[in-house]
């Protein structure tokens, strides 16, 4: 069977303004099947958003990329807009973090979501209202509030309207970007009520783009772990807090404060990711990583399955007495 | 002189409401003046050597408690003393010389730094500002101190650098220096690590812990109760302008009291995904701080309210099931 959503190898340069490139996305592959809750983890700067926004086809102009994005099998990248725009919101959709710049500021939310419907050929007049009543409701705002503006919601009530334009075209996959790092805690729990519900009753795939891992422990059923433009580790998120196989992933569990573990210490993880204008020698978060032995410094560790469904790229997997975590 | 024994921040029942403007024709149609009841009765005491966070979702009051407290703004009513005096009601020119003791860093580096400032310059400032220092020698000194209490160490490696030259952290540290650079008693923390990356957080609250040892008060504003819980040493709730829990920091977050406190807890992920609990989600949205509820402030999102809930308003006090006699929590049925 095909993969509803895979990424393949995906690499994403910048073009800098001094002539030089950022390799920001540096050979990427992950991918979600139906119902599937995927979380992309990683700090500022690590390539998760340019990853999600490479698979949907919104990189800036100033951007290019290569590597494979099937859906369904069918690869949306290689054909460039044209074959990626027949997908773009009927199967992949997208909820960016601050969802007061996704909507328009001086039309009701209810005329975005319903020119939402129309442009794509979903329904029209009539039958796009009633579509728009229907969505609005699935992610609790009452129908009647159609005809308010943004500013007239509150954040939560605001990224529930982004989720519901995001759900206008019945995608399969629903990417979130960080959908909920603007909010309030108790805000926060609603809305992310509200993607687990709609993975649960509409079969919908996620991918959670965070840096807070938390978030994803409570949420998504695989974690990928990404560092310095790829990933390092990705497993099942029960996997990656209990037997994590790269330092990086351990070292950043250990960084998040805990209820419950009040009076462990929390570690920092010294110096910063390295600059992605030049070419990395060896493995990317040696000079930060705690367990770094001889062949860290030289070649570059490749994502390895260590165990079912679980792969990391460190060398200390090689060495099976010392595996990291 | 500060009274011998005093609290280093003792603020008893504080108001600030802002009065929200009711424009030309609420003027002439003599419409009532609404206002915001931002603070609303608070009372906080912040020891030497302590650090208190204040915890609560945007809009609680937590900010402009802080605000109140350096007499950034006006309370209405209350009384703020530091180290004992009464400095509530001090005019700008008596204010000075106090305004050393107490600093404030914020949430967000990236803007609370001018970026045309190197950071010599960021953390001198504040002495030329309150003539402080002495030469430009003895200043230059205390800058390094600063710069190397705030961790920034050789300070000779950051003196010349820009903002924007320094990472998330950095930054944090050098706006923390600038705190420092005046020796100040209390610093007030709004927000300090939450626009920064999880790997360099510990480094910062670490930091705060460091500066509370050596004896420094803190008042660390936060909405994270994971971080209030391992760094604080006291913890306060706030909801609606009001503190409805406080106490020891562990005895808080192991046995919390507040209906609003446990469903606060309650919804803070957890890092474990075996940990997934049913959070008990509050519905809706904290109501608008211009029409505060009758009664218990909480009642009408509370999922354990009575009819006497609706009238009458708890105050803070001890409960039953508390085992520290400093834990109180502001529920009639607590």
């Amino acid at each position: 069977m095909t993969a509803l959503l895979q990424v393949e190898d995906l690499h994403v340069w910048f073009d800098l303004q001094d002539g030089g490139e950022l390799h920001a996305v540096q050979g990427v592959s992950v991918g979600v099947e139906r119902g599937e809750r995927l979380g992309l983890v990683g700090e500022s700067g690590c390539g998760k958003t340019t990853t999600v926004l490479a698979l949907m086809g919104l990189l800036p102009p100033s951007a290019s990329a290569s590597g494979r994005v099937l859906l369904e099998g069918t690869d949306v990248l290689a054909g460039g807009e044209a074959s990626m725009r027949p997908h773009r919101w009927s199967d992949v959709a997208i909820v960016f973090q601050g969802a007061m710049n996704a909507l328009n500021p001086v039309r009701t939310i209810g005329s975005q979501i319903v020119e939402a419907i129309e442009l794509h050929g979903e329904a029209g007049g009539k039958a796009a209202r009633a579509q728009t009543g229907e969505l609005l409701e699935s992610v609790g705002i009452p129908a009647a509030r159609a005809s308010r503006f943004p500013h007239e919601l509150s954040g939560g009530m605001r990224q529930r309207a982004a989720i519901a334009m995001a759900l206008s075209c019945h995608p399969k996959v629903l990417i979130a970007d960080e959908p909920t790092t603007a909010l309030d805690v108790m805000v926060q729990a609603q809305i992310l009520e509200l993607l687990d519900s709609l993975c649960r009753d509409f079969g919908l795939a996620l991918i959670l783009v965070t840096h807070d891992l938390p978030v994803v422990a409570q949420l998504c059923d695989h974690g990928a772990v990404m560092y310095a433009g790829e990933i390092v580790e990705r497993g099942l998120v029960d996997t990656l807090y209990h037997a994590p196989r790269h330092p990086y992933t351990r070292l950043l569990f250990a960084a998040t404060p805990d209820l419950g573990h009040e009076t462990e210490e929390i570690v920092s993880i010294p110096g910063a990711p390295p600059r992605l204008d030049q070419p990395l020698v060896g493995c990317p978060f040696r000079p930060r990583c705690d367990s770094a032995f001889e062949p860290c410094a030289t070649s570059r560790p490749l994502l390895r399955r260590v165990a079912d469904r679980h792969a990391a790229a460190c060398h200390l997997n090689d060495r099976p007495s010392q595996a990291p975590g | 002189m500060s009274a011998v024994g005093a609290p280093l921040l003792d603020v008893d029942d504080l108001v600030v409401r802002y009065p929200v403007p009711r424009g030309l024709i609420g003027l002439l149609r003599r419409r009532p003046q609404l206002a915001v009841h931002a603070v609303e009765g608070v009372t906080l005491v912040v020891e030497a050597g302590e650090l208190v966070a204040l915890v609560g979702e945007s809009g609680c009051g937590k900010t402009t408690t802080a605000q109140a407290v350096l007499r950034l703004v006006d309370p209405l009513s209350g009384s703020i003393r530091f180290q004992g005096d009464d400095i509530t009601q001090l005019g700008m020119r008596a204010l000075r010389p106090l305004r050393r003791r107490m600093q404030i860093v914020y949430q967000d580096p990236y803007e609370s730094l001018d970026p045309r400032l190197r950071v010599q310059a960021t953390v001198e400032e504040p002495l030329l500002i309150h003539r402080m220092g002495g030469s430009k020698g003895e200043r230059a000194s205390l800058v390094s101190d600063a710069l190397a209490r705030a961790g920034l160490s050789p300070p000779e490696l950051f003196l010349d650098r820009f903002p924007h030259q320094l990472s998330g952290g950095q930054r944090q540290r050098v706006a923390i220096a600038a705190a420092l650079v005046l020796d100040p008693q209390l610093l007030v923390a709004d927000e300090p690590v939450s626009m920064l990356d999880v790997s360099v957080r510990a480094g910062v609250l670490r930091l705060l812990e460091e500066l509370k040892a050596s004896g420094l008060g803190i008042l660390m504003i936060t909405h994270d109760l994971s971080t209030a819980a391992r760094f604080a040493d006291r913890i306060a709730v706030m909801y609606l302008g009001r503190i409805v829990e406080e106490g020891p920091a562990g005895e808080v977050v192991r046995n919390p009291q507040h209906p609003y406190t446990k469903a606060l807890l309650s919804v803070v992920p957890r890092r474990d995904p075996r940990m997934r609990r049913r959070p008990q989600i509050l519905r809706g949205e904290t109501p608008d701080a211009v029409r505060i509820p009758s009664g218990c402030r909480f009642h009408p999102r509370c999922p354990i309210a009575i009819d006497v809930c609706t009238t009458e308003d708890p105050s803070l006090r001890r409960t039953d099931s508390t085992q520290s006699p400093h834990h109180r929590a502001a529920c009639l049925l607590a």
